[in-house]
């Protein structure tokens, strides 16, 4: 029985539940649907919501938690025998050896690795792919495969029964519950209700899911490397040895160069974004007529729509030859994918983000201060400079702030433009790598689950995310401080 | 000057007057001057690098739209095609095409020697059999009959005719050979070599040989991946921002809500990314690179901006509609459900539209969950491998040949098209239903 069958027969439940619903109003009206406290549509309605709701709720549950309940069963009921012949195809001698001699009583003894491996042969031999198992292994899964099969149909089926039933009997309750005095809207409305705040809780979720995923991966990754080698190691070199004596591969997770790099990226950034950013806000809020500030901020808003993959490709195609046919001419050596060429792309990135928060402050600045200044004669940049800017110079801090955080997560223009290798160098003509270059590098493509590499990715996450989340915090304070003060 | 100093009130303040005062003076408004000349500086040098980035694109990528081809007449041999004779295109030998297509050119030059074939070989596609083939398949009854073809140009030959690659570079440093050039100019002197449109562009999906790869996969890819999106998050974004505007309580969890989601809104990308790749992928169990995941860490990212913009909308209609309808007697939700929400319905769609216009252009989460896979066929449900339109232009761009070059700027133009497309219709949709009360 597919679950899809399932989801559709109570749908098609529900449907009938809301036909049933009105016409047994109706019908408890005697004909006159005044004398009922809610229109007829609300009891239609409520039958509909008691069939359905409960029953998909118990889909959706069922859905989360299938898998790992049917691998922990599948796995209980493995006999040592099957699970001693399976390692001794799939996992090496001396793992094997030592396994053997211990003497196991089933499934538990495995290494969560080898389990996870095991359990994914299982599942291919019960979907029927038997293609992607060893053959050496089959005769040994075989019954835990079936076991699998036999499960997964119970499961489906008796969850099928189950929400039949649930929604039989809604259906039957609410059907006797409905008389001319029942208050069938409130009841619908306190479920609507419910609905939204459990909509307004998802983004709660988020952040907790986040926190969470970011934590745990990060926990389990500094079980393997210390922090104080993390957060000061001078060097970078993700690989770890696949064999103990291998040369050159010993892995080390030194984030410093990463950081040093992500830093010098962004000054970069920030050097070009923010005079940019300030000075075309500054002329399109106080010197350009009407006509050109309502041409030219749509267009600026342009640079803000473009993906960031563009601008990566952009910064490969021209910025990077660019800036190195520039050094060459100079007769300076520079990479050929500088920090300063990715820097500049994310830069000009940055300026609508600048100048429309600039926009924003320096527009809030009491129009009695710039009053006061020419009354005193001061000429229009003198305003600005000694007037304007020092009154929304707290405004400007937290737009740049926000700048800085966005310059520090941006990830596609820095992955295509920017270098690989941890470079320890503040020389913006050198190829440095950021922490998003090294995340993406070490999520994508083939990953080994569980190694130190995999999972130094997400402490580089959790360090992300929060930087970003101070900054975030620290800017939005100084813009609501400043704010109120001209408020 | 001359009539100011003839003011009797100027000529009395003689203070302002001084050689020192009008030098300084000049000073100021030189000053004044530069400092608008700064604005302007930066105002054209912020667009002018659109502009430069926009007309790159646009030269790099208009040649994509064309493919040179050379016309061979080969003889579809139904013993070399199908060996086993049985008549079913399944059993058809489709490494046999590409071998005809090579017989075909040693004819078209019959005098090139054995040893100068292999360089005669690069001038066609290594894939032109598999073009070949699709034609044949088409119209069966071309087997056993000699035709005459179009078929695609090696990547190399396709560049010089286009003139990216210089001819009158050194033949070192050019991946064409001086022969291979002879043999090119002799194909067009004969009029056998031209330009066509290049509809795999449209129609195929990726693929190692830039002449047939196309960008219909990952389209259709964006299109599964963006409705999955829509799905989601428009119905829980609306929800979300009627409870926050219209029913919550004033109270230290509905502010907790707020400030959540305005954090949300400024969280890096790429940290979605890893949320989908250790809650989705890794606890759940999800398919690595299928549309639904991908979609669903996109709906994550685009909550806030749904949310915040369906606020706006929810705020701007003015309270006397609600009391209004309150005071006919409709409830709370009623008075929400047919009088608020149809009047923000013009602002919320608006922002809906220009999140789902960001989504579209999303690439790192993806990355994270696999969606860079190399998937040469258009995905066929909600599960299946895929990959999107920014993925691919990332793909693309690290491709080695030449000729993926001009495919990328062709798949942003294409990209841009579709963004520019959803940003028009916001601004539309905003300028038509907009009322002010």
């Amino acid at each position: 029985m597919p679950i899809q069958l399932t989801v559709a027969v109570l749908l098609i439940l529900s449907a009938i539940g809301y036909w049933i619903g009105r016409q047994r109003a109706m019908s408890v009206s005697g004909g006159r649907v005044a004398s009922l406290h809610s229109v007829p549509n609300y009891y239609g309605s409520f039958v509909a919501v008691w069939a359905g709701i409960p029953a998909l709720l118990l889909v959706l549950f069922f859905l989360m938690l299938k898998g790992p309940v049917i691998e922990m069963l599948v796995l209980g009921a493995m006999s040592p025998d099957a699970v001693l012949s399976w390692a001794k195809a799939s996992i090496s001698p001396n793992d094997f050896q030592a396994l053997s001699t211990a003497g196991i009583a089933g499934a538990d003894a495995l290494a969560e690795t080898q389990r996870n491996l095991m359990m994914i042969n299982i599942r291919n031999l019960a979907t029927g792919q038997e293609r992607f198992v060893n053959p050496a292994v089959v005769d040994a899964l075989l019954p835990a495969a079936q076991h699998m099969q036999h499960l997964e149909a119970t499961s489906r089926w008796s969850l099928f029964a189950i929400c039949m039933a649930i929604a039989a009997g809604a259906l039957f309750i609410t059907h006797r519950k409905i008389t001319p005095q029942f208050r069938a809207r409130n009841n619908v409305e306190r479920v609507v209700t419910w609905g939204l705040i459990v909509c307004s809780v998802i983004a709660i979720l988020t952040t907790v899911g986040i926190v969470l995923s970011l934590l745990f991966e990060s926990m389990r990754f500094f079980a393997r490397v210390s922090p104080v080698e993390f957060l000061f190691g001078l060097q970078w070199s993700p690989q770890t040895a696949i064999r103990a004596d291998q040369v050159g591969a010993s892995g080390a997770f030194g984030a410093i160069p990463l950081f040093t790099g992500t830093l010098l990226i962004a000054t970069v950034a920030m050097a070009v974004a923010l005079p940019l950013g300030l000075l075309s806000a500054i002329y399109l809020s106080e010197y350009a007529p009407r006509r050109v500030r309502d041409t030219v901020k749509p267009v600026l808003e342009i640079l803000a729509g473009i993906p960031t993959v563009v601008y990566g490709f952009f910064a490969i195609l021209t910025v990077a030859p660019f800036v190195r046919d520039m050094g060459v001419a100079l007769g300076l050596p520079v990479s050929s994918n500088s920090a300063l060429a990715a820097g500049i792309v994310m830069g000009i990135m940055i300026v609508p983000f600048v100048s429309s928060l600039s926009d924003d402050v320096i527009n809030a600045v009491p129009q009695s201060l710039r009053d006061g200044s020419y009354g005193l004669g001061a000429t229009r940049s003198e305003t600005i400079r000694q007037v304007i800017l020092p009154a929304a110079l707290p405004g400007i801090v937290g737009a740049f702030l926000l700048a800085v955080s966005r310059a520090i997560g941006e990830t596609m223009i820095v992955v295509m433009a920017a270098g690989m290798a941890a470079n320890l160098t503040f020389n913006p003509l050198d190829a440095v790598t950021t922490v998003t270059v090294q995340i993406a590098a070490l999520l994508t493509g083939d990953q080994e689950f569980e190694s130190a590499k995999t999972l130094s990715a997400f402490a580089l996450g959790f360090v992300l995310f929060f930087a970003t989340l101070a900054l975030n915090v620290v800017a939005l304070r100084v813009v609501q401080k400043y704010r109120e003060k001209y408020d | 000057m001359t009539d100011i100093v003839a003011n009797p009130i100027a000529a009395n303040t003689g203070f302002h007057r001084t050689e020192a005062a009008e030098k300084r003076l000049r000073r100021r408004y030189a000053a004044e001057q530069r400092f608008k000349i700064y604005g302007i500086i930066a105002i054209t040098l912020a667009i002018g690098m659109l502009v430069l980035l926009l007309f790159t694109i646009l030269r790099n990528g208009v040649t994509a739209f064309q493919q040179t081809a050379i016309q061979l007449e080969v003889t579809l041999d139904p013993a070399v095609i199908d060996p086993k004779g049985t008549g079913n295109p399944a059993d058809w030998d489709r490494a046999a095409f590409q071998d005809l297509v090579h017989d075909a050119l040693y004819k078209e030059f019959p005098d090139v020697s054995r040893g100068d074939r292999r360089e005669l070989r690069r001038m066609i596609s290594p894939v032109a059999g598999v073009f070949l083939g699709n034609q044949v398949l088409k119209d069966p009854s071309m087997l056993g009959q000699t035709v005459s073809v179009w078929l695609p140009a090696s990547d190399p030959i396709n560049q010089i005719v286009k003139g990216r690659i210089d001819r009158e570079l050194p033949e070192a440093n050019r991946p064409v050979s001086d022969q291979q050039l002879a043999w090119l100019d002799q194909l067009r002197e004969r009029g056998d070599s031209k330009t066509i449109f290049n509809s795999t562009f449209f129609t195929a999906s990726d693929s190692n040989y830039p002449e047939l790869a196309g960008l219909w996969g990952s389209v259709v890819g964006s299109i599964f991946t963006l409705a999955v999106t829509l799905v989601l998050a428009l119905p829980i974004g609306v929800a979300a921002a009627v409870y926050l505007e219209e029913f919550a309580p004033k109270n230290k969890f509905t502010d907790l809500i707020e400030v959540n989601i305005n954090n949300l809104a400024a969280v890096p990308s790429i940290v979605f990314g890893l949320l989908g790749l250790a809650v989705f992928l890794n606890f759940f169990g999800m398919p690595r690179s299928a549309p639904l995941v991908g979609g669903m860490v996109i709906a994550l990212m685009s909550l806030p901006t749904i949310i915040i913009a369906s606020r706006a909308a929810l705020k701007a209609v003015p309270p006397s509609i609600r009391e209004a309808a309150l005071g006919m007697g409709a409830s709370k939700l009623q008075t929400v459900w047919h009088h608020v929400l149809p009047l923000a319905m013009p602002g919320i769609l608006t922002g809906t539209i220009i999140a789902m216009a960001q989504a579209l252009g999303e690439t790192a989460p993806l990355l994270m969950i696999g969606m860079n896979a190399f998937v040469t066929a258009p995905p066929t449900g909600l599960l299946s491998s895929s990959s999107v339109l920014p993925v691919q232009i990332y793909i693309w761009a690290d491709a080695p040949e030449r000729g993926f070059v001009e495919l990328t700027s062709a798949a942003i133009m294409i990209l841009l098209i579709f963004l520019i497309t959803m940003n028009g219709i916001a601004i539309y949709l905003r300028k038509k239903f907009e009322r002010r009360w």
